[in-house]
């Protein structure tokens, strides 16, 4: 055994005292120059004492697991002296195999109960309902199998553990047995497989709707902008070529949609009605993520993708239901964009009708005064001339 | 037959030279040009040991940014210099470490790693073959991989740091050199990199498959390969029709970031300013880059697959449950894996129909997976099981791969990946089905053939150690992060901070953190072991799991062209543990059923009338004789 080597009381006096000198050395050194530095205090000192403790901590552990490990074995060899057989390895791993199939139900149990708590609250939007049956249920039947098949796994290795008295029972095959359990998991994950489809097409396969309300978001390093169309319902188009300082997301004000444009700083959504996210990147891919609403599509430059939804829970009781007066839905990233990526987050409250309509009320319009000298336009209603389009353009 | 051809020459070569040949090698060609498979597998393993260790200083790391994200350590600064200032990982860097330790966890250990270890050690080995079909290009294989993990490793010197996108690299965040810091020249290294490895990837696995096609021994025919070399075949298959598309989607992608093409590229604006890009798409780039990616994870875990069902055979001392229906799958999932690689973009703004589809092809791959599993499960049943560590990294491999593959069933349907999509959730699963599953049967097959690589045997109460830390720990990691998934905590934020829902989870990470450090400071004994073990391990005997297959027919001093006299001819598929009425508990494939008449069963000669009738004859004469008893 390679610990030999190292268990003799020689060598492991020597190795105490070096890391005894070590320490005591670092130690000084950390008070000396801790004693110099007085004055400086720019850059955060090393903690070499701390290091140097681990370090010590672990070759302890070390020389611990070795110290066990030499015991073992001058136990198992006094078993042979006597004539006896010595440890028995196999029947310690498969107790220890039990202990650990028994101990990891429980922290299964525990973690289910205790993080399980934690997650997400009821879905807060009509198509998130759905997405939670089937959760619930593929959590269900997912569940079954995990426990059915680790307590087989660990409860086979306690019970079939080595004996020089068995042989172990010959069985290279049988058909009945494995057509059962390839026909039974077909059968249940085709169950998950149509119900799945089905809520996905239903999810994503929508049409506009009268009625619909569209915002626009993009996403950008690293915040999201958000803009609602005013009172013509319409958002005007954008175009990359005509972003600029006052313009950030290039919109269209060669037409008309666009002039009604708002730009609004939180996400205000009236409960019960269709949104139609609207959903761009500027730079690199993005991904809108609302959670609570069980809503994710990543924003992809040059690829405008949109995903409807409608919100059930306001703000208000949902703050109630949690108990949690603080709360608010959020829209963050969830695809990693760059440094800044942990930190792209915005409120969304969703609200009654009247609350929203008088919200949007509030909003200044997307055309706000350093736009309009950038584009040279006298009024916000005068149409556009040829010439201040191509200085439009030019910027 | 080429088989007979190549064994003829194999002996001519013994007999001609003798063994001074052998002895006469200099230290250059031996051990570091070496053109013999095992040496070879011996340089795949320690490089890919070597890159794992790297991988997961990289996790521990990251992982101590993540429990203490407020913290400062100075002696980070004193190792990282500018990538920590201020004694913490800079928000840059924190992407480098993990998008350089999914990369080289994925690429150069768990695919080199693994495949290049067991496939060029157990091929020639187990399928009776001198060496593989191209000796020299297996070399250039090993060296191109130890370039790339060369190149790789070199972006950590570069100003800017190592390339920080994510390992799926999309552009164009990885793209725009000015993006971040990550997407300039330590992209380009990485690229560069990605390219040598694939090179590597494919001169290994053009090797693997032909070694195997052409090169089986007398009476090897392809239904009595081990299902490890069923599973390093087929993995070679995949590889070579997968890597390349890798390579495309790379080039397309050097093209973008240094001629000015605009494959992946469209209506960006960078920082206020527009870019000349027109007319691409970054879906492209993710089709290209899954279409490898989603092969890549089988890639990944079926060598694994292939070494647990092997060592749980001979540790249970009872054939594999159903051996027929193990090839099956491991073909249906080869197959089925090409198929597949949408469920990685369901909402990427891919058309919504193709998503649809996408799905209905990721759950019926779990079918086959399903099979495997049960097909392990009962191969436990009834056995005599010994606990080697080898097989309890097996058994490992198994729990893991139950674990994690359960919550691919979520994953794999897109009304519910909507909101699971790149939480922890994805990281908890396929750090357990394809992570820490491929680890243990990586670490499985070193233990069980570790003695038949240095002719040593490894320490086994410091392998018991071993597994019970790195497989407690493993599950302390990765069980919780499902929840925090659960509650849209997302991957890859540098610090959990800034979101007030998500700052209870902070104690949660410092658990998962000192979960990590635990199971890493178990690869200690893991290190020790091995290092050890080569030197003054236990010298090991030829056969010392009493194993059926070929590689421990040969002598246990290696010699270039493995047996020292004939190749053996084999009779008989490798599973015959605890046949009834044999003498020991397992037969070699090496002996033939005429001198195991006792033991013999109408199955064995399902397709050989001759040998059916002589059995028949047998059985009628000790019925006869004991009639006359």
């Amino acid at each position: 055994m390679g610990f030999r080597k190292f268990i003799n009381s020689k060598t492991l006096l020597s190795f105490i005292t070096a890391f005894m000198l070590l320490g005591t050395n670092l130690l000084m050194a950390q008070t000396e120059a801790a004693a110099t530095t007085g004055g400086q205090t720019d850059a955060p000192q090393v903690d070499w004492t701390g290091v140097a403790y681990y370090v010590l901590l672990f070759f302890l552990v070390c020389l611990g697991v070795a110290v066990i490990g030499k015991i073992l074995k001058i136990y198992d060899l006094t078993l042979k002296i006597q004539g006896k057989k010595g440890m028995k390895w196999n029947t310690v791993m498969a107790v220890i195999c039990l202990v650990f199939l028994l101990a990891g139900i429980y922290g299964a149990y525990w973690s289910f109960t205790v993080q399980g708590s934690m997650t997400l609250p009821e879905a807060a939007s009509e198509h998130g309902v759905k997405i939670d049956e089937m959760f619930t249920v593929t959590t269900v039947l997912t569940m079954i199998v995990f426990f059915i098949t680790q307590i087989l796994l660990f409860g086979f290795l306690f019970q079939y553990r080595h004996s020089d008295k068995r042989r172990a029972h010959f069985l290279p095959h049988n058909n009945t047995i494995e057509k059962i359990w390839t026909i039974a998991p077909a059968i249940v994950l085709t169950v998950l497989v149509v119900f799945g489809f089905f809520t996905w097409q239903k999810i994503m396969n929508t049409t506009d709707t009268k009625g619909d309300i569209n915002i626009d978001i993009t996403g950008h390093q690293f915040a999201w902008e958000l803009r609602y169309p005013g009172k013509d319902g319409v958002l005007g188009p954008k175009d990359f070529r005509m972003v600029s300082a006052a313009n950030k997301l290039g919109v269209n004000f060669k037409k008309r949609s666009s002039f009604d444009d708002l730009q609004v700083d939180t996400m205000y959504l009236p409960v019960n009605k269709s949104i139609r996210l609207n959903i761009q990147a500027l730079d690199v891919i993005h991904s809108v993520y609302m959670p609570h609403f069980r809503v994710q599509l990543n924003a992809v430059p040059g690829l405008p993708t949109f995903f409807k939804f409608t919100p059930t829970i306001t703000t208000a009781q949902m703050r109630t239901q949690l108990d949690d007066p603080k709360f608010e839905y959020l829209v963050y990233c969830n695809k990693i964009c760059g440094g800044g990526h942990y930190n792209m987050q915005k409120v969304v409250r969703v609200v009654t009708e009247a609350e929203y309509q008088a919200w949007l009320s509030r909003q200044k319009p997307y055309l706000n005064d350093a736009l309009r000298k950038e584009l040279h336009f006298a009024a916000a209603d005068q149409p556009k001339t040829e010439s201040q389009n191509r200085l439009a353009l030019n910027n | 037959m080429s088989t007979l051809a190549v064994h003829d020459h194999g002996v001519a070569h013994h007999d001609d030279h003798g063994h001074e040949h052998h002895h006469n090698q200099s230290f250059l060609s031996k051990y570091v040009f070496s053109m013999d498979h095992k040496m070879i597998a011996k340089q795949f393993l320690i490089t890919g040991i070597t890159m794992a260790v790297i991988a997961m200083i990289l996790s521990i790391l990251f992982r101590i940014q993540l429990a203490y994200p407020d913290k400062t350590f100075p002696l980070l600064t004193t190792l990282l210099g500018r990538f920590a200032p201020n004694g913490r990982i800079s928000a840059d860097f924190y992407l480098s470490l993990v998008t350089i330790h999914g990369t080289i966890m994925v690429f150069f250990v768990l695919t080199a790693g693994l495949s290049g270890t067991f496939a060029n050690l157990l091929i020639p080995l187990q399928v009776g073959a001198r060496d593989m079909a191209s000796p020299f290009m297996n070399m250039l294989s090993y060296w191109f991989f130890f370039m790339a993990s060369v190149v790789m490793l070199s972006s950590f010197l570069v100003q800017k740091g190592p390339a920080s996108g994510g390992w799926t690299i999309y552009p164009p965040l990885s793209a725009l050199p000015k993006a971040m810091p990550g997407s300039g020249e330590g992209m380009t290294l990485w690229l560069i990199s990605m390219v040598m490895f694939v090179a590597s990837s494919l001169m290994g696995g053009i090797n693997y498959v032909s070694t195997v096609l052409n090169m089986r021994t007398k009476g090897m025919d392809l239904w009595k390969m081990p299902l490890t070399i069923w599973a390093l075949f087929l993995t070679a298959i995949l590889g070579i029709l997968a890597f390349p598309v890798l390579v495309a989607g790379v080039v397309l992608l050097i093209f973008d970031r240094s001629f000015g093409t605009s494959f992946y590229l469209s209506d960006i604006v960078l920082n206020g300013v527009q870019q000349p890009y027109e007319g691409g798409s970054p879906i492209l780039f993710q089709h290209l880059f899954w279409f490898l990616g989603h092969p890549e994870v089988y890639i990944v875990i079926m060598p694994a697959m292939g070494i647990s069902s092997e060592v749980m055979s001979v540790n249970s001392r009872k054939p594999i449950f159903g051996y027929h229906a193990m090839v099956y799958s491991l073909i249906g999932i080869t197959v089925l894996s090409f198929i597949v690689w949408g469920h990685h973009m369901f909402v990427t703004g891919m058309n919504p129909f193709l998503g649809g589809v996408f799905m209905i092809t990721t759950l019926i791959i779990a079918v086959p997976s399903a099979v495997k599993t049960f097909n392990w499960l009962a191969t436990l049943w009834r056995g005599n099981i010994r606990f080697t560590p080898a097989m309890l990294f097996a058994i490992g491999m198994v729990s893991f791969f139950i674990s994690g593959g359960l919550t691919g069933i979520f994953l794999g349907n897109a009304a519910l990946d909507i909101n699971l999509h790149d939480t922890y959730f994805v990281v908890a699963h396929f750090h357990l089905v394809m992570g820490s599953a491929a680890i243990f049967g990586m670490l499985a097959g070193v233990y069980h053939w570790f003695p038949k690589m240095f002719g040593k045997m490894m320490d086994e109460k410091l392998g018991y150690l071993h597994f019970w830390l790195t497989f407690i720990g493993a599950y302390l990691v990765f069980f919780p992060m499902h929840f925090m998934g659960l509650d849209g905590v997302p991957r890859r934020y540098y610090a959990f901070t800034e979101f007030v829902s998500m700052q209870r989870w902070l104690t949660v990470n410092t658990f998962i953190t000192w979960a990590a450090i635990m199971a890493a400071c178990a690869q200690v004994a893991f290190l020790y072991n091995f290092i050890t073990s080569i030197f003054i391990g236990k010298k090991a005997t030829q056969n010392p799991w009493e194993a059926n297959t070929l590689e421990w027919t040969t002598p246990v001093e290696h010699l270039h062209g493995n047996w020292p006299g004939e190749i053996p001819t084999v009779y008989r598929w490798p599973y015959d543990y605890s046949k009834p009425g044999a003498e020991e508990d397992y037969i070699p494939q090496t002996v033939p059923f005429s001198q195991t008449m006792s033991s013999n069963q109408a199955h064995d000669f399902e397709d050989n009338p001759k040998g059916l009738e002589e059995l028949n004859k047998f059985n009628s004469t000790l019925k006869a004789n004991e009639q006359v008893k």
